[in-house]
């Protein structure tokens, strides 16, 4: 899924300053999941923001609203009939959410209220780590389901570093090496000869080097 | 011979080789090129010269080797895949050959947190193994990576790094063979205090005939103190510092302690000399090169050999 984490209290509360009704915007689907802007943090920032404005001695209306999928036209669409009784959006879906909103309400201010991090995948309970750039031409066949491109802090394609320690990244104690975690795996399934064939240097087009990207299905398309 | 390199003459030769480095300045200052340089003229076959080493902006390689060449020593290029993509490598590459410079280390990089540029974006469109074939294919094809033809291509004498004792050491051999796979002429490894188990990582090289595929220079570091030695042990990713070199430096006075590490060195080299499939050694005296030329000769490596007489 796409994780996310809400900005910083201070962050929000300039966006919004000049606005004196704002929908705050949730989603069902990715930061449900992570905790960062589903219903529940829908309601914990509303109340941060009205009790920040009693502070300042000003009154806000905040109207919460949580869409099942913020990315989604037919959900966004949700919104329109009331579009026209507030002054601005804050969205607390992940960035593909909010130019959603963005794209259908061209003259509404939409602000973010969440950073959008990484693909990642629950290590154990409020634990969240990265696993995927979606990179557009999966390896996890060949590096034994461990991904070197998302998991390797150089992304490096033919083997570990020289500064891997004790299974460790250079980087930090707290990042397991890729590299070690491939080998290890690859020795677990009797392959490691397949480490010594040669990565080519990767064709980034599908990984957005190419330009923005999109999938076009033409027996979907009406 | 498959280049104009000095180092692949001398090698070729069955001359053991020496080689050491030369960290560009932090600044435009050619000058300090120049005196660090000289310290090493006469005791040293060929100099590398650091590409922003420990992600510290630095001098470029390319142009700290063009003023080595100019006094009439041999550059190797150390190249970096943290800073620049294929075009820009392939780029440096052919300039830095057009200046004379004939020779090169492909190396992944420290990664950006260690420099001054922490938020710095790092590159990384090819990995050390992907640079390696990248310069091998501009030589023997004379093709870019890309495919077209170069006219007139640079014909470099291709080097890669090893690292014998960063973990999983059972990983250490295939990562070299492969790196003599994509095109490795020669290899300059990681700084080699634990003799032992340096031996045993070149008894595999050995076994698997690689010694006969690739040329093998051994990192030698000069200890200044016990407390270097020590940083060297817990701090620098990567390094293996037996406790019996620390005991040793701590053995005699503070004084002494450098005298005791160039002896150490020293007789590192000696031993190492015997090990079958070393070619060379490469001398990376860190901030101290005014010491390499007493450990060449110490270690008998000095006179070099003439090239003219090979």
């Amino acid at each position: 899924m796409i994780t996310a984490e809400q900005k910083p209290l201070e962050e929000i509360i300039a966006y919004i300053e000049p606005y004196d009704r704002i929908f705050l915007v949730g989603c069902n689907e990715c930061v449900t999941v992570c905790a960062a802007g589903g219903r529940k943090e829908v309601g914990l920032l509303a109340s941060a923001l009205r009790l920040n404005s009693m502070k300042q001695g000003k009154t806000i209306e905040i109207k919460e609203i949580t869409l099942e999928r913020q990315c989604d036209p037919e959900y966004v669409e949700e919104l329109a009939s009331d579009i026209n009784r507030t002054d601005a959006v804050l969205s607390m879906a992940c960035g593909c959410g909010v130019q959603t909103l963005a794209g259908r309400y061209k003259e509404m201010p939409i602000f973010p209220a969440v950073n959008t991090l990484f693909m990642g995948a629950s290590e154990s309970q409020g634990i969240w780590a990265e696993r995927c750039r979606g990179c557009g031409d999966c390896l996890l066949g060949i590096t034994g389901g461990i991904c070197p491109v998302a998991r390797c802090s150089k992304s490096l394609f033919n083997g570990p570093c020289g500064g891997t320690c004790s299974g460790k990244c250079e980087i930090s104690p707290e990042v397991d090496c890729a590299w070690c975690l491939i080998w290890e795996r690859l020795k677990a399934l009797g392959m490691e000869k397949r480490y010594e064939e040669l990565m080519e240097a990767k064709d980034w087009r599908p990984s957005g080097g190419g330009g923005p990207r999109k999938i076009v299905r033409k027996d979907l398309v009406l | 011979m498959k280049t104009e390199s000095k180092l692949e003459r001398i090698l070729a030769s069955g001359n053991l080789a020496v080689t050491s480095e030369c960290g560009p300045p932090r600044g435009a200052r050619p000058e300090k090129v120049r005196e660090k340089a000289a310290l090493l003229k006469d005791h040293v076959d060929a100099v590398n010269v650091t590409d922003n080493q420990t992600a510290m902006v630095r001098m470029s390689s390319w142009a700290a080797g063009v003023i080595i060449k100019q006094m009439g020593m041999d550059p190797i290029l150390q190249m970096v895949t943290r800073d620049r993509n294929r075009l820009a490598m392939q780029s440096d590459i052919i300039g830095a050959y057009s200046l004379g410079i004939n020779t090169m280390l492909c190396l992944s990089g420290d990664h950006p947190k260690f420099g001054d540029h922490a938020t710095a974006k790092s590159v990384y469109d090819l990995d050390s193994v992907q640079l390696v074939r990248m310069v091998q294919k501009m030589r023997d094809e004379g093709k870019f990576q890309g495919g077209a033809d170069i006219d007139c291509p640079p014909k470099m004498f291709v080097g890669a790094a090893s690292n014998p004792f960063a973990e999983p050491f059972d990983l250490r051999v295939s990562r070299l063979a492969k790196k003599i796979k994509a095109g490795a002429d020669f290899v300059q490894t990681q700084c080699i205090f634990n003799l032992d188990k340096f031996e045993k990582f070149m008894e595999m090289v050995c076994d698997r005939g690689l010694n006969e595929k690739v040329y093998l220079l051994a990192g030698i570091t000069p200890m200044k103190s016990a407390g270097m030695a020590k940083y060297m042990k817990n701090k620098v990713p990567g390094m293996d510092v037996p406790d019996e070199v620390i005991k040793r430096l701590e053995g005699v006075s503070k004084a002494e302690q450098p005298e005791e590490g160039i002896k150490i060195a020293v007789e590192s080299i000696q031993r190492l000399k015997e090990v079958k499939g070393v070619h060379g050694f490469h001398i990376m005296a860190i901030e101290w090169e005014e010491k390499v030329p007493q450990i060449v000769e110490k270690a008998g490596l000095f006179p070099r050999p003439a090239v003219e007489n090979l």
